[in-house]
């Protein structure tokens, strides 16, 4: 029963190609960037996330007062709920790649998973500056109606709470990378995410002895000057990067260990 | 041109691949033949850097997988047909490999035509895709990057007779073209029409391998007796190797070895043959019946 002719079969020569090179970062990223937009799942968490903003803006035009409805109030109130929903993002263009086993694609393409899980965290970085872009459209959009309907319409807006946002929002989505790269599975990434830091900021509240670290280690805390516009002090600075230490840096360099090690099947 | 050597797997005390050794050669099928669990799909993900071995390397085109700089270009991997994203449509995890390796995005096109998925079928998402479609979209996937070699673990899964027939004309003609194939599977029959060198596992370890010809050249000796457990007591007794077929036990030994076995327990013969060109389900059956036995006593 063996056969000599196929279909098409001019379409399958093994071809000799001259030397090939190894995809670039840039290539990978694009690629990763793709990924977080090209399901369903996806695009519907990057669209929730633009609404919800859209959401406390509209509220704020709504409730606000008056005097209140300036360019930087309508953008500080929008990064909460954006910071919570991006590290999800985080989470999922980890471990889909798990869940869903294209991991098995994935790193048969490109078995230097490193440089998957680097263009990986570049994408997600990415998304999260385009966030604070849309937070800053949005804030505009709300700012030119609150001056059309009598609103303070002021646009004064500090430098710093534009770094301090990117800081936020970049840092938010990479703490969830990382909590996706060290437990590789959505559910558990996604409730460890936001159960961890809960449990952890409320045994600060009740446990004495826990209430001087969790000054430098409840992110919720240290991140909290962030929201404004004034400079941090040294020692803000500190606790923040040390509570980023904890929460970001840790996972982020046991997930990798993992990530490197563990066998795709 | 695949190489493997010593490769070694093990989980814990429990070796899933132990010392495996083979080559494959351009312009040749190599089947990569056993029965569940015997280390197959361990022994591909270690070929393709997804595994780490125990012991052992394997190299792809005389390099080590992980050391490939753009593997896809060189070896067309499908390991798992259903490892794909629910979510995506055939075009789109396509369209996402050509771009990761650098190809114009009319290969995409041009492969899923060839492995037969229509435009409505690329369209879809790959939830809605049958098993014999993530095959073909594999396929499509393996071959993308037009490579040299191609690594399929069962890829007739879930095909229809017309796509199993479609599929070896493929792989026959890529070998011809001086690729290099190696294709797992259990389903003997068709790796008996594609194959042409075999490589068989059980139990982690490599049982026979060679030339296809040769290795059913060897089929063994049928024997059968009225009293069919007087006669394996006393194959048993000489130390041969029984395994049940359609015809009566079939023997790895020749028909001399078995007559004399069954003469000194004193067992009256019905008949004694060479095996017949039932080929390679009797070999593979042959080959691994000893470990399987050994696997449900264990």
């Amino acid at each position: 029963m063996t056969t000599t002719t196929a279909p098409a079969a001019g379409a399958v020569v093994p071809r000799h190609h001259s030397p090939v090179r190894r995809p670039s970062l840039l290539r990978l990223t694009v690629v990763e960037l793709r990924k977080l937009v090209d399901t369903r799942a996806g695009r519907w968490l990057l669209i929730t996330i633009g609404l919800i903003a859209a959401v406390v803006v509209t509220l704020q035009l709504i409730y606000a007062e008056e005097a209140d409805q300036t360019f930087a109030n309508f953008f500080v109130p929008s990064l909460l709920p954006v910071g919570v929903l991006l590290p999800v993002l985080g989470i999922l263009s980890i471990t889909s790649e798990w869940s869903q086993r294209t991991a098995l694609t994935t790193y048969a393409l490109v078995p230097r998973r490193e440089r998957v899980v680097t263009a990986k965290l570049v994408a997600v970085m990415v998304a999260a500056l385009a966030s604070v872009l849309a937070s800053l459209a949005l804030a505009a959009v709300g700012t030119l109606v609150a001056s059309a309907i009598g609103g303070a319409g002021t646009w004064q807006l500090d430098g710093s709470l534009i770094v301090n946002a990117i800081i936020l929002q970049v840092t938010s989505v990479l703490m969830g990378a990382a909590f996706g790269l060290l437990l590789l599975n959505p559910p558990l990434a996604i409730v460890g995410y936001f159960l961890l830091p809960t449990v952890w900021g409320v045994l600060g509240e009740m446990v004495r002895p826990l209430r001087g670290p969790s000054e430098w280690l409840d992110t919720s805390k240290t991140m909290e000057p962030l929201f404004s516009s004034d400079a941090l002090t040294g020692e803000q600075w500190g606790r923040i990067a040390v509570s980023l230490l904890a929460w970001m840096v840790l996972p982020l360099a046991a997930g990798l260990f993992r990530t490197l090690r563990r066998e795709v099947s | 041109m695949i190489t493997v050597e010593n490769l070694t797997k093990r989980y814990g005390p429990h070796p899933a691949v132990d010392d495996v050794s083979f080559q494959c050669e351009p312009g040749t099928v190599t089947g990569f033949l056993g029965p569940n669990g015997a280390g197959k799909s361990t022994t591909m993900r270690m070929i393709c850097g997804l595994t780490a071995p125990t012991a052992g390397r394997a190299t792809v085109s005389g390099q080590p997988y992980r050391e490939l700089p753009n593997p896809g270009r060189e070896v067309g991997v499908l390991l798992d047909a259903s490892a794909q994203h629910a979510g995506r449509t055939g075009r789109e995890a396509l369209t996402l490999s050509a771009y990761t390796m650098g190809l114009d995005r009319r290969e995409v096109a041009a492969k899923l035509d060839l492995v037969g998925l229509n435009a409505v079928a690329a369209k879809r998402r790959v939830r809605a895709y049958s098993l014999g479609m993530r095959q073909r979209l594999g396929l499509a996937q393996a071959l993308l990057g037009d490579p040299r070699v191609l690594i399929l673990d069962e890829p007739a899964n879930g095909l229809d007779p017309e796509g199993i027939f479609w599929m070896r004309g493929l792989l026959r003609d890529f070998a011809d073209r001086g690729g290099t194939v190696l294709l797992s599977s259990h389903l003997l029959r068709e790796v008996e029409a594609v194959a042409d060198r075999l490589v068989v596992i059980g139990g982690g370890r490599i049982v026979a391998q060679g030339d296809k010809n040769e290795l059913l050249a060897g089929g063994g000796t049928v024997v059968r007796a009225r009293d069919g457990a007087a006669l394996r007591r006393a194959l048993d007794a000489a130390n041969l190797s029984a395994a049940d077929s359609s015809e009566g036990l079939l023997v790895q030994a020749d028909a001399e070895a078995v007559g004399q076995a069954a003469a000194d327990a004193g067992v009256a013969l019905a008949e004694l043959r060479p095996a017949s060109g039932g080929g390679l389900e009797q070999l593979f059956l042959t080959l691994t019946a000893g470990e399987s036995t050994k696997e449900a006593v264990r």
